[in-house]
């Protein structure tokens, strides 16, 4: 199964937060497994209408996703998912 | 006075506690997070911090022990298919005010938001949900606009202790509206009011009230420090009238607080236009009528009167028996144990302050 990996800055969040296999073929059977793991996860990467945070991105095996608002970027069961955040602000 | 000091800031949330005559800091919680309001609801003592993670979105936590510790509620969210224009999603941006709804509903809290929506909670903060009647507001799509942010916002919610039902906010840009059943039914309150930056300065919408409040002791009272000047109603927003000072200093800001125990005495923070948004002539003061806002006194004593840029932001004035205080853009904390006639500094290397109230 796809295997998730999260930007050290959700830690403050979630301080138990690792690395972390997620069965799914969609981003949304993703996101439901992780809210399993990590309750509330899902609000801190997309807004309530499903779209990828502004400043998150997200790589699958290194290649940075095309569909924020829908997450439609397919991926394989082997595939690295990576979630990150921009290195803006101050 | 009450003797807390509640701060919402640019890099955290930060209480002061007056103790033998001095203020000292009692909490620093989310160091480093914008924290866009905090409230302290004054039937509980229960403290709201309304955060604004750049990155990870708005969220909403509370704390029962004084910012000892923290757990997070579910944040205020819009529901599927939400639209703030044809086409554009809505989803909350920013938590921009916090009211508590009074002694008769104990479990009930309104938050007002950018992109324009008012969320209510009956379940003391556990669930919010979108105020659907003033969403669907037959003025909301064409005739509220930003102003302060980029899309409408409200920050004022004003809940009537005669009649908790009732209740004003203030949306920028829109103006002043009121409801008189709990937010199922509204009526727009802006007779009376100017708005020179619009293509009809008598338009139904379109109004920026910067920041709206009523008098304690006659919640008939409203004041506002507008975009265009300062306005004040003593009908409960039925007719509006400018008050502010002739080629003085009170007249653009953005901050007004009312004093507790006169309807007709109120504070403003005066700012150099809207085109600089800076303290005038450098040099920064506060403004008090005593007389509803027929003359206007500048308090000068202990503020810094060169080489100032501050600017007080609308929710950063704040009063509490003979106190006031306020903090400023630049980290600036300012306190007067005397209605204003003088101040003391408090601290001038805060984060830029975004709220200040006074709590128990």
């Amino acid at each position: 199964m796809p295997n998730v990996k999260f930007t050290y800055a959700l830690k403050r969040f979630f301080p138990a937060l690792k690395e972390i296999p997620a069965g799914g073929k969609s981003f949304r059977e993703i996101f439901t497994e992780l809210e399993i793991h990590y309750p509330g996860i899902t609000s801190y990467i997309l807004d309530e209408q499903g779209s990828l945070r502004k400043h998150v991105n997200i790589f699958i095996d290194g290649k940075m996703i095309h569909d924020r608002k829908t997450l439609s970027d397919v991926f394989t069961n082997n595939s690295e998912i990576y979630i990150m955040q921009a290195l803006s602000g101050g | 006075m009450k003797p807390t000091l509640l701060l919402g800031t640019r890099k955290g949330l930060i209480a002061y506690r007056f103790a033998n005559g001095n203020w000292s800091v009692e909490n620093l919680s989310f160091e480093g997070v914008p924290v866009s309001i905090a409230y302290s609801d004054e039937r509980t003592g229960t403290w709201w911090a309304c955060l604004d993670n750049g990155h990870w979105g708005v969220k909403l936590h509370r704390s029962t022990d004084r910012g000892n510790t923290w757990s997070e509620v579910t944040a205020p969210a819009y529901p599927e298919g939400a639209e703030v224009k044809d086409g554009m999603p809505a989803t909350t941006r920013y938590l921009w005010s916090m009211a508590h709804g009074g002694k008769k509903f104990p479990s009930r809290l309104w938050i007002g938001t950018d992109p324009g929506g008012l969320f209510m909670s009956e379940d003391g903060g556990n669930n919010f949900q979108l105020v659907e009647s003033l969403w669907n507001h037959p003025t909301r799509k064409e005739g509220w606009f930003g102003g302060g942010r980029d899309l409408p916002g409200i920050h004022s919610i004003l809940v009537d202790p005669r009649n908790e039902d009732h209740i004003h906010i203030g949306i920028s840009c829109a103006g002043v509206f009121e409801t008189m059943d709990a937010g199922k039914t509204w009526s727009i309150r802006n007779k009376g009011m100017s708005a020179d930056f619009l293509p009809d300065p008598n338009a139904e919408t379109g109004y920026d009230p910067h920041i709206v409040v009523a008098a304690h002791t006659n919640p008939d009272v409203l004041w506002q420090q507008n975009h265009c000047g300062i306005f004040r109603s003593v009908d409960g927003a039925k007719n509006w009238l400018e008050i502010d000072q002739s080629g003085g200093p009170a007249y653009f800001g953005f901050a007004i607080t009312v004093a507790e125990d006169n309807a007709d005495q109120a504070w403003v923070a005066p700012a150099h236009s809207d085109v600089t948004r800076t303290a005038i002539k450098g040099s920064l003061c506060i403004c008090r009528t005593d007389d509803g806002g027929k003359t206007w006194k500048e308090q000068r004593k202990g503020l810094p009167q060169q080489n100032c840029f501050d600017i007080v932001y609308r929710h950063c004035l704040a009063s509490s028996g003979e106190a006031v205080a306020f903090g400023t853009t630049t980290g600036n904390l300012f306190y007067s144990p005397d209605r204003g006639e003088s101040w003391q500094v408090l601290n001038n290397y805060l984060p830029m302050v975004y709220s200040v109230q006074f709590a128990d």
